[in-house]
């Protein structure tokens, strides 16, 4: 079956969901939710709070069975695959992840290999291969042997990152991957996602807070409110004030990124400039 | 803990050749704690004549050897390494540092299970009990996963241990009644409670080792998977980790485990829960070493116990569980003190 799946040619792209319906328990997160994430594409998914993005990313990565319609992964319905089938086509950094107490950097980067592993065959030289590529990657090399809860934020999410590169799929979803992180350290996050699309290895997904840094890096916008997908495409044509206005409720002016042309949200003053009251 | 200073290309290998090496000594520690607890005791054996009965027999010490002394060796084997497995396995389903053997209320189970069948079946034998304690661990463990999985929010680490307590206040309340009841049931219950390997025969250890061995087998089988659901429910299912099919397989291996151990030996504490924490300190948190090695500490410690149990009152014996707590309590705290223990 396996390979049948792989000869196959999917029809339009890898990763598609249609027509979802979201819930948790009676909660109804999203309904009628349709979209398409194009191959090659490093897509970010944007929207306030609780607008249901990371819902849409744990149904992709299947974590979250939909109540109605489906995720097509591969011109096939992801639920019926063997979830290590899954594994191999489409990896995931969750936003909870947990690093053992006293685990290595290597050892976690390790464990990215789950799904190519088999019970009589724990490790492989591809698995060296893998975790070798990755941790390099990611910059991440040097701290091979450093236990995971000794290393700063930014290291942390490094490894993170690493140990889903080293599960070597041509898809990724990464939820909030800068969350907890200053500002360097989600633009060296962001770089990395970025090289990753450029090199053309990898379809990139990512849920992301940060507009800004949306709108810079990403090839495909998709904009969500409210359990709906209000925009999507790219974010030169997309972002407009009436967008934001309509997404996030928030008056804004939009400038060009000095840096790389992209449109940049400044959010409208409450006055024109901030005043010292002088006593 | 030594891997920390060592360079990134050597550290895979060195590491491995150090645990495999580590395998060997805890293998080899074992053999000698077996033969001296074949030899020692209220009479003490020469070796060469525990070998003679163990061979070919016509020795004076053939039945201290052969009858009471390797029964008894062979069930500190068997419920070590099932107590060590388990609470390695506990610790990992539940991702909970202080999780052992009694926190699925499965070792309440087995209790009231043997308590049912002295007050209510009439058994006094050792062999008879086996049965009725499995079937109590069993109803005990379905019991906590139900309770621990209603509700929309389904199975979780702590829900489960929070229905794992409140089920085993529930039996031991139901124990207590049932041995108050009857002071022929709450004598026979107090002798098996205490936990000991004193005057288990073979019978006793032919009965509970295939249900001590599939046990170990499934764990072994999900280490893997054990390590995937180690970095969280999300991530082991982005991995392609089948979480509840590891929950339900691992929960069925503990139930085996601790109801066959529990059943053959009475309660014995702090193995469950010291054993898997003493060899992580040299392991590391992956299952794949970590099981390999509960597998043989735990006898270790099961076999020196019993083994010091029958030294120190000698000739009387202190009961194993006695021991195993005494050595247990002080080497947990240490642990505790010396780690940084996430979530104690």
């Amino acid at each position: 079956m396996t390979t049948d799946l792989q000869t196959q040619p999917p029809p339009g792209n890898r990763l598609r969901a249609h027509d979802l319906k979201l819930q948790y328990g009676e909660r109804v997160v999203a309904e009628n939710l349709s979209i398409d994430i194009p191959d090659h594409s490093l897509t970010m998914i944007v929207g306030p709070n609780a607008c249901g993005k990371s819902t849409l990313l744990r149904s992709l990565a299947r974590l979250l069975a939909p109540n109605h319609g489906s995720v097509v992964l591969d011109g096939q319905d992801i639920s019926r695959y063997p979830s290590k089938e899954v594994a191999r086509r489409l990896g995931l950094l969750p936003q909870t992840s947990i690093a053992p107490d006293g685990i290595t950097v290597a050892d976690l980067v390790a464990r990215g290999r789950f799904p190519h592993q088999k019970f009589l065959r724990q490790w492989s030289t591809d698995d060296d291969v893998a975790v070798t590529a990755a941790l390099e990657r990611t910059n991440t090399a040097d701290l091979a042997s450093r236990f995971v809860d000794e290393l700063s934020g930014g290291q942390r999410q490094r490894v993170w990152l690493a140990m889903a590169l080293a599960q070597e799929t041509p898809l990724l979803l990464l939820d909030e991957p800068t969350t907890y992180l200053d500002i360097a350290h989600q633009v060296e996050v962001l770089d990395l996602c970025a090289e990753l699309q450029e090199s053309g290895e990898r379809t990139v997904v990512v849920v992301l807070h940060e507009l800004n840094l949306a709108a810079r890096y990403a090839t495909h916008l998709i904009a969500m409110r409210a359990g709906q997908v209000v925009a999507q495409g790219a974010p030169k044509e997309i972002v407009t004030p009436e967008l934001i206005e309509s997404v996030y409720h928030l008056r804004c002016s939009i400038i060009d990124d000095p840096e790389t042309g992209t449109p940049l949200v400044v959010p409208a003053a409450r006055r024109s400039a901030p005043r010292v009251r002088e006593s | 803990m030594s891997t920390a200073v060592l360079s990134p290309p050597t550290t895979v290998n060195s590491v491995r050749r150090r645990l495999v090496l580590g395998l060997a000594v805890a293998a080899a520690i074992l053999v000698v704690l077996m033969a001296a607890s074949l030899a020692l005791g209220a009479e003490h054996v020469p070796f060469g004549q525990v070998w003679r009965a163990l061979t070919v027999g016509g020795t004076d010490a053939d039945v201290i050897v052969r009858d009471v002394r390797l029964p008894r060796t062979l069930l500190g084997v068997l419920v070590g390494s099932a107590l060590a497995v388990a609470g390695a396995l506990m610790q990992a389903l539940s991702r909970n540092p202080l999780a052992e053997p009694g926190l699925l209320g499965v070792n309440a189970g087995a209790s009231l299970g043997v308590v049912i069948a002295m007050a209510y079946f009439g058994i006094g034998a050792l062999s008879g009990y086996i049965w009725f304690a499995l079937i109590g661990a069993s109803i005990a463990t379905v019991a906590v996963y139900a309770l621990g999985s209603a509700g929309a929010a389904g199975a979780s680490p702590a829900r489960l241990a929070l229905a794992g307590a409140a089920i085993t206040a529930a039996l031991t309340g139901a124990i207590s009644a049932i041995v108050l009841l009857s002071s022929t049931v709450f004598n026979g219950f107090r002798a098996w409670s205490v936990g000991t390997l004193s005057g288990r025969t073979a019978p006793v250890v032919i009965q509970v080792a295939p249900f001590i061995v599939i046990g170990v087998v499934l764990g072994l089988f999900l280490v893997s998977s054990l390590n995937a659901l180690a970095l969280g429910e999300d991530a082991a299912k982005g991995l392609g980790a089948n979480v509840a099919r590891t929950r339900l397989l691992g929960v069925v291996a503990t139930t085996l485990l601790c109801g066959a151990a529990t059943a053959a030996a009475g309660p014995i504490s702090f193995v469950g829960l010291v054993v898997p924490h003493m060899v992580r300190t040299f392991t590391g948190p992956d299952h794949r070493w970590l099981l390999p090695y509960c597998l043989l500490a735990g006898p270790i410690l099961m076999v020196a116990a019993d083994l010091a149990g029958r030294l120190i009152a000698r000739p009387g014996e202190l009961p194993t569980a006695l021991v195993t707590a005494v050595v247990g309590a002080p080497v947990f705290v240490y642990l505790i003190r010396r780690r940084r223990m996430a979530g104690l």
